[in-house]
């Protein structure tokens, strides 16, 4: 027993030291508010902009001191899930309104409507602020988004001499079908598809043929129904990957990044990116190498496709919501929300941004994501309960086995209808 | 006529284990390799190991970005005090468990090491709460307490095994030498014990020094963030990264751990063959 008491009293000492240590960690209340702002930037500029926006409101508001804090998009979901749960969530959050429905049905985010400014709430289009809207209330400000685009090899094409497609004219599925066609042969794919995520890609893409794949009943329930218009754009992917070997196999289960060293050897003649891939693009094409932006294709709805924008939002627990909405609407005047997109090479929301010369430019092909902006809705289905399972465990192996060819259409409909409608059956009980 | 297959079978015998080591060392000079590569090699179609115009600019831009050394600083200050911590409960508690082996220290030590089988996610609100309760979110003391309290089991489980291997005879021949309970301790069972007590000191450092997700949940203020948190800000949505930058913070990141596994690998390797000749 003897021997045992020092090494014990050294353990309890040191126990003891470390809660003395945390029992004063509060900060001394000196009447200012303080709000913490979680920012997934990540890029250099895109930190720097953040940062700087941060610094002009603190200098301004000397009463409401914003703290910046890096997230990581990463893990930001469970860091959140648990940050509420706890109630230590930041004040201000900034995700992604796919991420978003747990949050706002669970409570956990602050109803926006009568929190935000008048002009904040008018310069964003309505269509926009549906992709922060779940049941009735507004969960977040929708503020950066991308249009997925056909980055494309200009040698290659000059070469094939084929219509170069414009926002005004753009190809149809079967018109681009043909081209990639025509631009393989000797070793070059006229496409590659980096299907890692093939869910969000193909349907975010089918809203221009008019797909949906997600209806309402009459009693509201979502369901799911794989209809032609659905089908347009997985269609042309496999028989660009099977009969007509236009489109890369390698790449169906790589992410965006992985394409480029193909696609500046010249393998690929385009690869359907998002819009802000091109940072990556300037930042490591070959000296010499001229690359373009064009739209993705048409279909019977013309340029629409999907996208899941930015966002940022107010925790329900704050106590300083109005300070918060004060603090969106100095991050979001127009002027602020350009530099926050060209940061992030991404586009704004605003309409009074997407107006700022900076964006119209020709260089790195921003005129043609600007002049998509209009064609943006929200991602399909990304408010229906169910939807991060079913894309998980229903969605994303059918569509994969699809493309790899292991599967028929008539497997990838039974897949994403019956086994799909059972997912959301559960969650609409 | 016998020396042939013995060459043979010690020439494959050197081949698969050259073979093994460069499995494991791959992802370290993978690396090593890409954290001296401009942007343009990092997309080239044709990788090489030796980078052909070797830069420190991915260095620079990630001191730049983040603020790495803090990071380090942080990272050693919380591996360093879970290590000291969890040898100095564990290493009592194992001589218990290992020398006293009744029913209920069999019962306590089967209960730590169960401990070990729940996963973080499973734990992750429970413990949050507890801690926010004892005030203890966002404090490395509090981030201390957790790395201990998930390193004590397979410590406990792995100073045991040490404890036992040590002949108990050894302690009784120095007590019937007249030494005391305490004497006994210090003199004959630490000294063969030092080897499992850093063995298990690094075990908890290394734990520590590479965890992420309690150092991500728990830690709010950006100047107390450690390593593995600050090098996810180099990557971005969809998981696409900063490949040159985050391969430079990455490598110094290991650096820590492999010099300290360098300095005591030889005393724990020799104390092992030391404890292996006497049993």
């Amino acid at each position: 027993m003897r021997a045992r008491t020092p090494v014990l009293c050294a353990v309890l000492a040191l126990l003891g030291t470390l809660l003395t240590a945390c029992s004063g960690g509060g900060e001394a209340d000196d009447g200012r508010v303080t709000l913490r702002f979680q920012s997934l930037a990540w890029q250099q500029e895109s930190v720097a902009a953040t940062e700087e926006l941060v610094a002009e409101w603190n200098a301004a508001h000397p009463d409401v001191r914003v703290e910046y804090v890096q997230g990581s998009w990463d893990s930001v979901h469970d860091q959140l899930l648990t940050s509420f749960e706890g109630g230590e969530a930041p004040d201000v959050i900034h995700d992604a309104s796919d991420d978003l429905a747990d949050f706002a049905y669970g409570g956990y985010l602050a109803d926006l409507r009568g929190l935000l400014s008048e002009r904040l709430t008018a310069d964003i289009p309505e269509r926009t602020w549906r992709t922060a809207t779940f049941g009735d209330g507004v969960y977040g400000v929708p503020f950066l988004q991308e249009p997925r685009v056909l980055i494309a090899n200009t040698a290659l094409l000059r070469a094939a001499d084929v219509r170069v497609p414009t926002v005004a004219e753009p190809w149809t599925w079967e018109e681009f079908r043909r081209v990639t066609r025509r631009l393989s042969g000797d070793g070059v794919h006229g496409v590659a598809w980096p299907l890692k995520e093939p869910v969000s890609a193909t349907l975010n893409l089918s809203l221009s043929a008019g797909g949906r794949l997600f209806h309402r009943d009459a009693d509201g329930r979502a369901r799911i129904r794989f209809g032609p218009a659905d089908q347009v754009v997985p269609e042309t992917i496999r028989a660009q990957t099977g009969t007509d070997g236009s489109a890369s196999r390698t790449t169906l289960g790589s992410g965006g990044s992985d394409t480029l060293p193909g696609f500046f050897a010249g393998r690929y003649a385009m690869v359907p990116l998002g819009f802000s891939y091109r940072q990556q693009i300037v930042q490591q094409a070959p000296e010499g190498f001229e690359w373009q932006v064009l739209p993705a294709p048409a279909g019977a709805a013309g340029l629409s496709q999907g996208v899941s924008p930015q966002t940022l939002s107010i925790a329900e627990d704050s106590p300083h919501k109005e300070e918060a909405a004060a603090f969106l609407d100095f991050l979001l005047r127009p002027a602020n929300m350009v530099r926050l997109a060209l940061g992030d090479w991404m586009l704004p929301t605003g309409t009074e941004a997407l107006r700022d010369p900076a964006l119209h430019t020709d260089e790195d092909g921003w005129a043609t994501g600007t002049a998509l902006a209009g064609h943006l809705r929200p991602a399909p289905a990304q408010s229906v309960r169910g939807y991060p399972e079913w894309k998980d465990k229903i969605a994303t192996p059918a569509f994969q086995e699809y493309y790899s060819g292991a599967i028929g259409l008539g497997e990838l409909r039974r897949r994403l209808e019956d086994d799909g409608n059972l997912v959301l059956a559960r969650y609409q009980r | 006529m016998n020396l042939r297959p013995g060459r043979a079978a010690r020439g494959g015998q050197y081949a698969a284990l050259l073979a093994y080591l460069l499995f494991l060392a791959f992802p370290f000079l993978w690396l090593l390799s890409t954290a001296f590569k401009p942007p343009r090699e990092l997309a080239s179609l044709h990788p090489t190991w030796i980078p052909k115009d070797p830069t420190l600019a991915n260095f620079r831009q990630a001191f730049d970005e983040q603020p790495l050394l803090h990071a380090a600083l942080n990272s050693l200050a919380v591996a360093a005090g879970a290590a000291v911590i969890a040898v100095l409960v564990a290493t009592p508690a194992a001589y218990v468990t290992a020398r006293l082996r009744t029913r209920l220290s069999r019962a306590a030590t089967g209960w730590v090491v169960v401990g070990q089988a729940f996963p973080f996610v499973l734990v992750i609100i429970p413990l949050f709460l507890v801690l926010k309760n004892l005030r203890l979110v966002d404090s490395v003391p509090g981030l201390v307490m957790v790395y201990v309290v998930w390193a004590l089991p397979f410590a406990l489980w792995m100073l045991a095994g040490y404890v036992r291997a040590v002949p108990a005879e050894l302690e009784e021949a120095a007590a019937v030498d007249g030494a005391g309970r305490l004497r006994t301790l210090v003199s004959v069972t630490a000294p063969l014990l030092a080897p499992g007590v850093v063995a298990t000191g690094l075990f908890a450092f290394i734990s520590a020094w590479n965890e992420f997700f309690f150092a991500l949940v728990l830690l709010k203020t950006p100047q107390k963030q450690t390593l593995p948190v600050v090098l996810t800000h180099f990557v971005g949505a969809e998981g696409v990264a900063d490949l040159g930058p985050l391969a430079a913070a990455a490598l110094l990141a290991t650096l820590p751990s492999l010099v300290v596994f360098a300095i005591v690998q030889r005393r724990i390797t020799s104390g092992l063959l030391a404890g292996a000749v006497k049993s």
